[in-house]
């Protein structure tokens, strides 16, 4: 085999490979939507409880992404969950946004929904949402839901 | 004498012992020498760019077909599983993290060890055994910088290209089992994949296992080539060994690395 059809087989091998990659990295691993050059600024909310919300959890408004979760600590003064999200500039919300831990489907993952209020004024970097609903633990709402039961069961007998 | 006979088993033991670690440290030390010296691959790059035909194109099909399988039966077994809890559409995201993340460097390494390390291991074997390595010295050619260190650095060079194509052949096979067989929608596999594949976390680590597994099945093909005892069944052996050796350090290498990789989030 002569020199140049081993330089061709190997540019084509290496060009395969890096286009292995870069399909990796663009179609599977999604990295241009999400991109460091995005611009974004920071609001934070308090929850009594987050479930199972995580790192990097995607933040959406009316089902669009238009955030995701950057940071969750734990407040030792309020005993409560603070939630810092990066939404993404070009959505501007008002200052009187909700926040709430939504689960997408039953069994889904969960995610922080945004609702619009009605005031003029739009949140900017390093504002608090004030009004936040936490996640819905289910063994509560199951515990709830008997309560409700046992409850009923006796009023018959009064 | 229970003693004697007891002493010469001890005996035995710490020889077996000290043999495999004094082997290590000479292994070692190869590939100190081989790293130090390796100037002359670099700087006559064509020595490297032959090498890199011999270990990646020409295990170019094997891996390419292999990935293709792994992704389909991946897709097939997996649909089974995932539409028992109506999580069909996951179907994607199974198929790329277990690719990404596990199977694509370290069956493209196992293939790469048994297609390319035991040909390198052979050719370093019988190079020695038909006296070659001796004229090099002769001539006052190193034959580690002339003929270990470009194969090392081809074998480096082409593993994390080959663990890349098998990953995103294997997702093609899954695409083309799932999506175009089964009847999963297409936007979903590809959505909810995007989604849950993250660059720095699966793909990125993914890409520095294979180049872990890239220097380490080399290294072990070289060094067992050049250390091969320079008869017909001395290369048949380290062929074997090196075989044997690079599979076992591909996994547990892999184990090692995953539990360093994917255990240390707290949780987040």
């Amino acid at each position: 085999m002569n020199r140049s059809t081993i330089d061709l087989w190997v540019g084509i091998f290496v060009a395969a490979g890096f286009a292995g990659l870069l399909f990796l990295a663009l179609k599977v691993g999604n990295l241009a939507s999400f991109s460091l050059t995005q611009t974004y600024y920071q609001v934070q909310a308090k929850f009594g409880n987050i479930g199972g919300l995580k790192v990097r959890a995607p933040v959406k408004s009316a089902g669009v992404l238009v955030g995701r979760v950057a940071d969750i600590r734990f407040d030792n003064e309020s005993y409560e969950a603070i939630v810092t999200m990066n939404i993404d500039t070009a959505y501007q919300f008002p200052r009187d946004t909700a926040a709430k831990i939504l689960t997408s489907g039953i069994l889904g993952e969960q995610y922080v929904g945004l609702e619009a209020g009605g005031d003029g004024v739009m949140l900017k970097n390093g504002d608090r949402l004030r009004l936040t609903q936490s996640a819905v633990v289910l063994e509560n709402l199951i515990s709830q839901f008997l309560f409700n039961k046992a409850a009923e069961g006796k009023e018959p007998a009064k | 004498m229970p003693i004697a006979a007891l002493r010469a088993r001890l005996e035995r033991l710490g020889g077996t012992v000290t043999s495999h670690v004094w082997r290590l440290g000479f292994a070692s030390r190869f590939l100190f020498y081989l790293v130090v010296h390796s100037g002359t691959a670099l700087r006559r790059f064509r020595l490297t760019i032959a090498e890199v035909y011999f270990a990646g194109v020409l295990s170019l099909v094997i891996i390419l077909v292999s990935g293709l399988f792994v992704g389909m039966v991946l897709a097939l077994q997996g649909y089974e599983t995932l539409q028992r809890f109506g999580a069909s559409e996951s179907l994607g995201v199974l198929v790329a993290l277990s690719l990404v993340r596990e199977l694509g460097p370290v069956v493209a390494g196992l293939l790469f060890a048994s297609r390319a390390g035991s040909a390198i291991t052979a050719e370093i074997g019988l190079m020695k055994a038909t006296e070659q390595i001796s004229a090099m010295e002769m001539m006052a050619v190193d034959p580690i910088a002339r003929v270990v260190a470009p194969r090392f650095w081809g074998g480096v060079l082409s593993m994390p290209l080959l663990a890349a194509l098998f990953s995103a052949m294997g997702i093609f096979g899954g695409y083309l089992i799932g999506v175009q067989l089964i009847g999963v929608d297409a936007g979903a596999f590809w959505s909810q994949m995007q989604a849950a594949v993250d660059w720095n976390k699966d793909i990125l680590n993914g890409v520095i296992k294979s180049v872990v597994f890239g220097v380490a099945v080399t290294w072990i093909a070289v060094f067992e080539g050049y250390d091969a005892t320079p008869t017909a069944e001395g290369v048949s052996r380290a062929t074997t060994r090196t075989v044997v050796t690079s599979s076992l350090a591909i996994l547990a290498l892999d184990f090692i690395l995953t539990a360093l990789m994917f255990t240390g989030g707290n949780g987040k």
